[in-house]
């Protein structure tokens, strides 16, 4: 099975370690994986903010590298969303880049919602002892959906203690350009949710967006909390070798 | 018709100052909270919520795309059960048949029960500059308008109040002190307005549904207080926006169902008015006359409208603001229009086009859905608010739209995106040492002053993932996976 992999813009240049444990877990399901160097960004930045000439532009980079691959698995539900949920919308006027958009969306799929739904990994034989909480970023599960499948895949390592987070649904205030942009509400908001991870006593923070996680861990760093805040993709390739070595 | 209440500041401001009132925060989040958790246990009970909810959109999108037949076909049969219908193509004509009806009877006093058109309309300021007195009967209304304030929520208007400030507020009016017991103050509001009910001369309400078939109008309260409007008063107005109809009685089950549970968690709500004409010569109460004014109101600018004729399906249910981060944040007032929350986002920027000020609602939203999974006839408000921004933006020039230009130049290829990129991290090793500090240029530039109120800024030390590539690929190729 050949898999290539969307990056996102973020986490190639900021979070190249979420890539990187992402690529290793996918080639120990015996994956080939392939990374098309010629996407750079899904458009969502500027769709979101209304510019959607602009957004369309980007997306076509998404278009073209993807053409030949028979799966795209990607580390954000939030971009894969916004493929999901817009592309139609942005190429409605253009039936020869609709029909490869459509071509697109059969064949994306989020981290999470690959392990479990298409490759149907069950247990990876991970290791992880350690109180950890779990925020569902609001695109991945109420965009895509993806309710069950990171849990499904937390619940089944050895040794952690998964403790809920109280109001896990409510928006952490990243927003794209909403946090700068409306600055007060998106602190105000992403310290409710802060506050929340705080109260649960937990020791690790984690999610399937780097979005919102950069945005909360942010604010758990102004505050000085030592709580470590990781991807899905991160925590399982470090309870995979943890097994390992 | 402006519904902007608050123009003398931006949405910034205005959510800012909200942002300081921990008295108005922590009301509303405990209101709210309270609200959404009732919400879950009704439907919970209830099973099979998706089913309704989408058997509500239907209901819904049904009536609106034949909103014309089901609105002649309500004003045939309200005339036949003798009632008289108006159709008002803006607030400003609503209001002129409400005064006009008012004059006519030598009205001194309305009684009115809680209705967001009449809002819309700002019908209570209109009535007063005419010498006729406007009394609310909702008993959040009621604290409301003794308070000099407008709705901050639109099922729950007082939810921005402490029950000290109500205490405070019913005190001044009695002239001596009445305790922050809720016997005590339902006790008081009941005795003021039972003296309002026995001398006006109209009652007024809004309408919750519409039904085509019979020409009834359908009004759910919890106070009982529609009931003494509806019967006591000789002349009854009715005023309401021209998409609360549904086609049917069976459709009315529906919402009945739908509305009091994403409201407040109740399975039913505490009383049901139904309104079919007025009294009947055989019939011992009721209003004499019966008048229905049909509002537009910029609403019918929607029809037809493949992005925005959905925002017609809506129930006024008030779930979006009870889940929606933002609301909960700042309460409805900093939105500074009649609607406020998710549906206020939407609503206002599209009945008031023409007013460039209001379109800046549509910023007021992190995109999370929220609204969209809370509603309870799936309107896609979160859509919608992207829509409207794509709408703002094309009029608008500015230095967001230079940065996106820049932006879809640059990311539009990947040679010129790597460049951008490396280029940014050059910067970002000068001037974000470990993320705790900033050079003084980079600091005054807005968005990073925006990031860092609350946030450090992220700070990598790595190569690009695609800087990594090659090298990762060759070691899984070569199988020394030996991480
Ligand atoms: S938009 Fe939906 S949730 Fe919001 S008030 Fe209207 S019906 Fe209720």
């Amino acid at each position: 099975m050949k898999v290539a992999i969307f990056i996102t813009c973020l986490v190639d240049q900021f979070f190249p370690n979420v890539g990187i444990s992402m690529v290793r877990l996918l080639h120990r399901q015996g994956i080939h994986v392939d990374f098309p160097t010629n996407q750079t960004c899904c458009g969502q930045p500027a769709f979101n903010s209304g510019y959607t000439e602009e957004a369309r532009r980007v997306a076509r980079t998404l278009l073209d590298a993807f053409e030949d691959a028979d799966y795209v698995v990607s580390p954000s539900g939030s971009c894969v969303g916004m493929i999901h949920q817009y592309y139609p919308y942005l190429f409605q006027d253009d039936p020869e880049n609709l029909k490869r958009v459509e071509n697109l969306i059969d064949k994306t799929y989020e981290f999470s919602q690959f392990l479990v739904n298409v490759l149907k990994v069950s247990d990876l034989d991970a290791t992880f002892p350690h109180r950890v909480t779990y925020h569902p970023s609001c695109h991945g599960s109420r965009l895509l959906g993806i309710k069950q499948e990171p849990l499904q895949l937390l619940k089944q390592i050895k040794g952690i203690h998964l403790i809920p987070l109280p109001g896990q649904e409510d928006c952490c205030g990243f927003g794209g350009t909403f946090s700068v942009k409306m600055s007060g509400l998106s602190s105000a908001m992403v310290k409710s949710k802060c506050d929340h991870i705080l109260e649960t006593h937990a020791e690790v923070l984690v999610g399937t967006d780097m979005g919102c996680l950069m945005n909360i861990e942010g604010n758990l760093r102004q505050r000085e909390t030592s709580i470590r805040v990781l991807h899905l993709a991160e925590l399982l390739f470090e309870g995979v070798n943890a097994h390992v070595t | 018709m402006h519904m902007l209440l608050n123009t003398d500041q931006s949405l910034t401001q205005r959510s800012e100052h909200a942002l300081k009132d921990s008295f108005l925060r922590q009301a509303v989040q405990f209101t709210t909270e309270r609200l959404r958790e009732k919400k879950e246990e009704s439907t919970n009970a209830l099973g099979d919520w998706e089913l309704w909810r989408e058997r509500g959109r239907q209901i819904r999108a049904h009536t609106i795309q034949y909103l014309d037949y089901y609105l002649d076909q309500f004003a045939t049969n309200v005339e036949q059960a003798g009632g008289q219908v108006y159709f008002a193509k803006d607030g400003v004509e609503a209001a002129k048949i409400a005064l006009e009806i008012a004059k006519e009877k030598r009205a001194k006093k309305v009684v009115k029960s809680k209705s967001m058109v009449t809002e819309e309309v700002e019908i209570n300021t209109v009535f007063e500059k005419e010498g006729i007195a406007c009394v609310e009967t909702d008993l959040g209304e009621y604290i409301v308008q003794l308070a000099k304030q407008t709705p901050s929520h639109i099922i729950i208007p007082a939810i921005h109040q402490t029950r000290e400030q109500i205490a405070q507020l019913f005190s001044a009016e009695q002239g001596k002190a009445v305790s922050t017991d809720t016997k005590a103050l339902t006790a008081f509001a009941r005795q003021k307005l039972r003296e309002a009910f026995a001398q006006a001369e109209i009652g007024m309400t809004g309408c919750n549904f519409a039904i085509a078939e019979s020409g009834s109008v359908v009004l759910f309260s919890n106070e009982g207080n529609i009931r003494m409007v509806t019967t006591l008063p000789k002349t009854q107005i009715v005023m309401m926006g021209m998409e609360r109809m549904v086609p049917t009685w069976e459709d009315l089950e529906v919402m009945a169902n739908l509305l009091p549970r994403s409201a407040t968690g109740q399975k039913l709500t505490a009383y049901m008015s139904i309104l079919t004409g007025p009294k009947r010569s055989d019939e011992k109460d009721g209003p004499e006359e019966l008048h229905i004014i049909i509002v537009d109101n910029g609403r019918s600018k929607q029809l037809g409208d493949p992005k925005f004729q959905a925002i017609l399906h809506c129930i006024r249910c008030g779930a979006c603001l009870n889940v929606c981060p933002v609301y909960r944040q700042i309460g409805g007032h900093a939105y500074g229009s009649v609607y406020p929350g998710p549906i206020g986002a939407v609503l206002s920027p599209l009945l008031n086009p023409e007013d460039e000020q209001v379109q800046e609602l549509a910023d007021a939203s992190s995109l999370c859905g929220a609204c969209y999974d809370a509603c309870p006839v799936q309107i896609p408000l979160h859509d919608m608010l992207v829509y409207l921004r794509e709408r703002r933006v094309k009029t608008q020039g500015g230095i967001e739209k230079v940065a996106f230009r820049g932006y879809s130049a640059i990311f539009r290829h990947q040679a010129t995106f790597q460049w951008m990129m490396k280029t940014l991290r050059h910067v970002q090793k000068w001037s974000v040492k470990d993320g705790s500090r900033w050079s003084s240029f980079l600091s005054r530039l807005p968005i990073v002053q925006g990031w860092v109120r609350s946030r450090r800024l992220p700070y990598s030390t790595q190569r690009s993932f695609r800087e990594q590539w090659k090298m990762l690929q060759k070691e899984l190729e070569e199988g020394v996976d030996n991480q």
